[in-house]
């Protein structure tokens, strides 16, 4: 989906500047965990806004359903029991694209124009540029992005980047029935966030705090945890994600002749279209993300 | 409710107990959330299972299911014993102080009275001493040993935390902690609320474990309090609705009740109905009981219902047994019904023991299935396989579907859980050929008039004489039914005090029930709805969401029965002078010679403190009752075990078999025989609802069945670990009743608790599935369940049970 052009940011494999003349306002969707009851209304709620329904699944034996993102889930609730001290805590957290200051998504995307980062903040997959390769698999800290078996494109939460566009909340905070997923510019989410840490430390939780990680320059997508000090029980969440150096390598003193290659694998890609008709991914490259993935 | 659902956010400590509001409420929850972020409320979840409510939690505590009375009995008596309550208010709002029958006694769990072959109580020795002129005795220094306080102060010093502990499981360090923060809401400017659901309900006592936290609230003070009150949190978005319009064939409109065949005249069943007040000055105001009841019959009969015929008092039907689900199941079992017609209503998955539902419904001539969705009872005849394992051919019940539009294509009023009526108005055209449920209805009373009209009958008098007024006979409009609900003047009606003044005009709409009559010259179709279409036009289609006060009172958002009072008892609110309690949250308070405030005051707006009409003015007594000879199952809750139990007696009554369970429940012959015992299911069961789905209705739409999509059981780890069972795998769970199967979920939140010395496992049983829809097919969780019923509203005991479960 794309918002106006003068509002890109970024684009992934593309060296054209991007305009600047428009200043737009950075926005953030805060998750406030403490507040949240897992009740999936959000997951339902981005199948809807998105007019996308994934499969009837079957139970695993947990609460989280679909067990996994998808090429059509975009969002999914992860339920982790922790129990410390005699203490039983469920800790539900909803996952999905962080949309990173410093996507590494975009930065690993060989596809010109496949990925977007508008000024707002909102990393986009533009899926008519997707070539299916999975690199933004591998770029991505927060194991996000899923390749559609359907048709080999990458898929994630947009952030409603339609919606957004047109002053409206995306559908998930429209619809988040506690307010635990709030939206707006980000330092109102981040004000809003003190407040919600104020409260959280008054009821004991002295390392509640804000997940803004750093390491990927901060994220559009925040989170509000009552353990800040260890976001790994929330389902995973990394402690201090970055971009896999390997994506740094490829952006590096690789990129001169990465562009190179690149320019031959769309020819090559072209060709193989006229001649062979669409992309699949290889076993080889499969097998190579997957080992990405284990990282 | 005797709140609101925006309320919530004005409570200092929030109760989820006997519910899962996260899980059943999420869109009401968000007032919790609220009081939680912007009041520092604190919310405590006690539940046997650590809930999606408890996630959000300051604290939970666990309890075994079934025993809720032994830990808010464990309550009572912590309040009392530690002089933790509000004293005023229980001095002058309760009938604390008032003095009964010396002869009332409770012996080894058994109140006087008890007849053990009927199992039912005669409850004469369950009344108060009255004086010469009627009205009830009272003693204010509450220290005759005869009177509600001590005599309810003796009933729970029972209730030690020691034993409490025992019966419940709860540790005790936990139970005191709960105690000691709702003890603190004794303060008067301090409030608690409690949310409830069928966890309360589905009990073979529910009622009275809501009656046991009605007790905490008025020892408290929380009764008629912004954020305090006794709050159901009702399912259905219409079930509210359908209570007030009459769920039971024991109720009439407005919670009237049925005559049944000793009321032999409008005479002597309005005598019965009528109570006399029981002090002095109070309003005592279902003294009005007859004005309620003559303007139905008018509502319902119009000119044919006169003072001539009784106001065709005989045309209505005479209960002449119980009419409660489970009676009406038991009927149709024992083949003594020839026809059902089921409305919105899915049976063969709602109610307990499925086997013994479907074989009712195999011996019935004809079944008529209402409903916008392909409920499994419609095909209780049909092999399903393994869920539905039934010979068709041996089933000769003849099946009629008749499609319905779901609520959003029809238009209409729902009333939600704090009685707040709201117009809706149709989104959509419904499917195919189906029609309005009233639609429907219309056509089959229109036939069968016109047969009656053709053929006679033995008794047409009923039928020809109902008052049919709609433009559209086959099709009367939802608006044409809520005015006709809400009532009209059918003459002039005149002031009372001058006769000359004519309050309203012949063929006008009713304001208030303050203005129906019963001389046969006003309608009314459920007199607490009246005012919800008056003169002005429809109420209920308000939608001015200014709330004045900032405490949510948006009085002019639908319309709240009764007469708008959003909360009710509110005069309990301020103190006997008339002063709040709280006077941030001030609800109503006496000013300028009357009642003034943020709500409609549930006094007489004239009423000056020093006339002493106390707050609870459908009571006789004008006060809360902390002794309530109603019940039929006791006037102070007392805890009894489920029918199946995991313990072999009630630690409270160790000797006495008979108050094992609850002595006044109603059992059915074959019943008794098939509750299972502790040593064959030693597991208490105990079912649910997920937030995913809604009862069995979403398991037709995708979106749920996505996200919830496949039928599991939950267990502890500790017991999963005793069985080899692991997370994911197949399990079978048995009951007396049958057995369904399903994929273990394997989880820390349900621990094994310790009961009588007895280490006692929970199995969780969600509801949801069945054969029919796009989710995975599964079992009929009621295959498991038990055909006893509370004692005062037969609601089944689904949540308390016995099973047993192994790896499939």
């Amino acid at each position: 989906m794309a918002l106006q052009s003068l509002d890109i940011a970024r684009r992934s494999a593309t060296t054209t500047p991007p305009p600047g003349v428009r200043q737009t306002t950075e926005v953030a969707k805060l998750i406030d965990v403490s507040a949240c009851i897992g009740c999936k209304a959000c997951q339902v709620a981005c199948m809807e806004w998105n007019d996308i329904r994934d499969e009837v699944g079957s139970c695993s034996g947990v609460y989280d359903n679909p067990v996994d993102l998808t090429a059509k889930s975009w969002t999914v609730m992860r339920y982790a029991e922790v129990e410390e001290k005699g203490k039983l805590e469920w800790l539900i957290r909803k996952d999905g694209c962080m949309h990173c200051a410093d996507p590494g998504c975009l930065k690993a995307c060989p596809a010109p124009g496949a990925i977007i980062q508008y000024a707002n903040g909102i990393v986009d997959f533009h899926q008519e540029n997707c070539i299916g390769c999975g690199y933004c698999v591998t770029g991505c800290p927060f194991n996000v992005p899923r390749i559609s078996k359907e048709d080999n494109k990458a898929y994630k939460c947009s952030l409603c980047s339609d919606r957004v566009a047109v002053g409206q909340a995306p559908a998930c905070a429209k619809v988040c029935p506690t307010g635990a997923i709030q939206f707006g510019s980000k330092e109102q989410m981040k004000d809003y966030a003190d407040k919600r840490l104020v409260d959280l430390k008054s009821r004991g939780y002295d390392k509640a705090g804000l997940y803004d990680p750093q390491g990927v320059g901060g994220t559009h997508v925040m989170y509000v945890l009552h353990h800040a000090d260890r976001p790994e029980l929330y389902s995973g969440l990394p402690d201090n994600p970055s971009i896999s150096p390997l994506v740094g390598l490829w952006k590096g003193f690789a990129k001169p002749l990465a562009t190179v290659a690149m320019a031959a694998v769309a020819l090559g890609s072209l060709f193989h279209y006229v001649t062979k008709g669409p992309n699949e991914v290889s076993k080889e490259l499969e097998d190579e993300l997957e080992k990405e993935d284990a990282k | 409710m005797t709140n609101h659902w925006v309320d919530i956010k004005n409570a200092d400590l929030v109760i989820v107990m006997g519910g899962n509001a996260a899980e059943a409420h999420p869109c009401g929850f968000k007032w919790v959330i609220e009081a939680k972020k912007e009041r520092k409320a604190k919310l405590v979840v006690v539940d046997p299972r650590f809930t999606r409510s408890a996630a959000v939690a300051d604290y939970y505590a666990p309890i075994r299911s079934g025993a809720d009375i032994a830990f808010l009995g464990g309550v009572i008596n912590y309040l009392l014993s530690k002089d933790k309550i509000h004293h005023e208010y229980v001095k002058h709002y309760s009938n604390a102080t008032f003095l009964i029958n010396p002869d009332f006694k409770f012996e080894d769990g058994i109140f006087s009275g008890y007849n053990a072959e009927k199992r039912n109580y005669a409850k004469d020795t369950w009344s108060y001493q009255l004086d010469k002129d009627g009205y009830a005795k009272v003693d204010e220094t509450m220290q005759d040993p005869n009177c509600v306080f001590q005599l309810m102060k003796k009933h729970y010093s029972r209730y030690t935390p020691e034993l409490v502990s025992k019966v419940t499981g709860t540790p005790k360090d936990a139970f005191l902690k709960v105690c000691e923060m709702m003890a603190e809401t004794a303060a008067p400017n301090k409030t608690m609320t409690i949310l409830y659901a069928l966890g309360w309900t589905e009990h073979s006592k529910g009622s009275q474990n809501i009656r046991t936290m009605a007790l905490i609230q008025i020892l408290l003070g929380n009764m008629g309090m912004a954020g305090g009150g006794i709050n159901a949190l009702r399912g259905h978005a219409n079930v509210q609705g359908i209570t007030d319009m009459c769920l039971f064939g024991a109720n009439l409109p407005g919670y009237l009740t049925s005559p049944n065949e000793a009321d032999v005249d409008r005479k002597t069943y309005l005598e019965k109905r009528t109570p006399k007040a029981l002090r002095p000055n109070q309003m005592n105001f279902a003294q009005n009981y007859p004005k309620w009841f003559t303007s139905l019959q008018k509502a319902w009969y119009g000119n044919a219902a006169t003072d001539k015929n009784d106001y065709a008092f005989d045309w209505l039907p005479k209960i002449d047994g119980a009419y409660d689900t489970l009676a009406i199941f038991e009927r149709m079992h024992q083949g003594k019904m020839n026809g059902f017609v089921c409305q919105g209503y899915n049976p063969l998955a709602s109610i307990p023991n499925k086997k013994k539902v479907g074989d009712a419904l195999a011996k019935l001539k004809y079944l008529v299935v209402i409903d916008p969705l392909t409920t499994d009872t419609s095909e209780f005849w049909k092999n399903h396989a393994e869920f539905n394992e039934v010979d068709s051919s041996k089933i000769q019940t003849e099946v009629f579907r008749l499609p319905c539009n779901l609520f959003a294509e029809d238009t209409g009023s729902f009333t939600n859980s704090g009685r707040v009526i709201q117009w809706h108005w149709k989104a959509a055209d419904g499917p195919g050929e189906s029609k309005r449920d009233v639609e429907i209805l219309a056509s089959l009373f229109l036939k069968l008039k016109e047969m009656y009209a053709k053929d006679g009958g033995k008794f047409p008098d009923a039928m020809m004489g109902l008052t049919w007024p709609y433009r559209i006979p086959g099709k009367p409009a939802p608006e044409e039914l809520l005015m006709e609900i809400n009532g009209k003047a059918l003459t002039d009606v005149l002031d009372p005090k001058d006769k000359t003044k004519v309050l309203v005009k012949a063929g006008e709409q009713l304001g208030t029930f303050g203005l129906l009559r019963d001389d046969g010259s006003t309608s009314c179709g459920n007199w607490i709805y009246c005012g919800s279409w008056s003169q002005g036009g429809n109420n209920t289609a308000k939608r001015d969401n200014s709330d004045p006060s900032g405490l949510g009172q948006t009085l002019n958002w639908g319309y709240a029965w009764p007469v708008n009072r959003r909360i009710i008892y509110n005069r309990a609110s301020a103190d006997l002078a008339g002063k709040p309690w709280d006077a941030k949250r001030t609800l109503l308070k006496w000013a300028g010679g009357k009642w003034v405030g943020n709500d409609v005051p549930d006094m007489r707006p004239d009423a000056a403190p020093e006339e002493g009409v106390m707050p609870f003015i459908m009571n006789p007594e004008g006060v809360a009752r902390l002794f309530a000879p109603a019940m039929a199952d006791g006037p102070f809750p007392e805890h009894y075990e489920p029918f199946e139990t995991p313990l072999d007696k009630n630690p409270f009554h160790p000797n006495n078999p008979k108050a094992t369970s609850n002595p006044a429940a109603r059992v059915y012959k074959g019943d008794m025989e098939v509750f299972g015992k502790a040593k064959d299911f030693p597991y208490v069961a105990t079912t649910y609802r997920l937030v995913e789905h809604f009862h069995y209705w979403t398991k037709h739409s995708k979106l749920n069945a996505v996200v919830q999509p496949e039928q599991f059981v939950e267990i502890g780890e500790e017991l999963a670990k005793e069985k080899g069972i692991a997370s994911g795998d197949k399990v079978k769970v048995r009951s007396m009743r049958g057995f369904i199967k399903a994929v273990a979920v394997v989880t820390k939140r349900i621990k094994a608790l310790d009961v009588d010395g007895k280490k006692v496992h929970t199995v969780g049983l969600p509801n949801h599935w069945g054969f029919k829809g796009v989710a995975k097919s599964g079992y009929i969780v009621n295959t498991l369940t038990p055909f006893v019923g509370d004692a005062n509203a037969q609601t089944p005991e689904f949540k308390a049970f016995l099973v047993n479960i192994e790896k499939a």
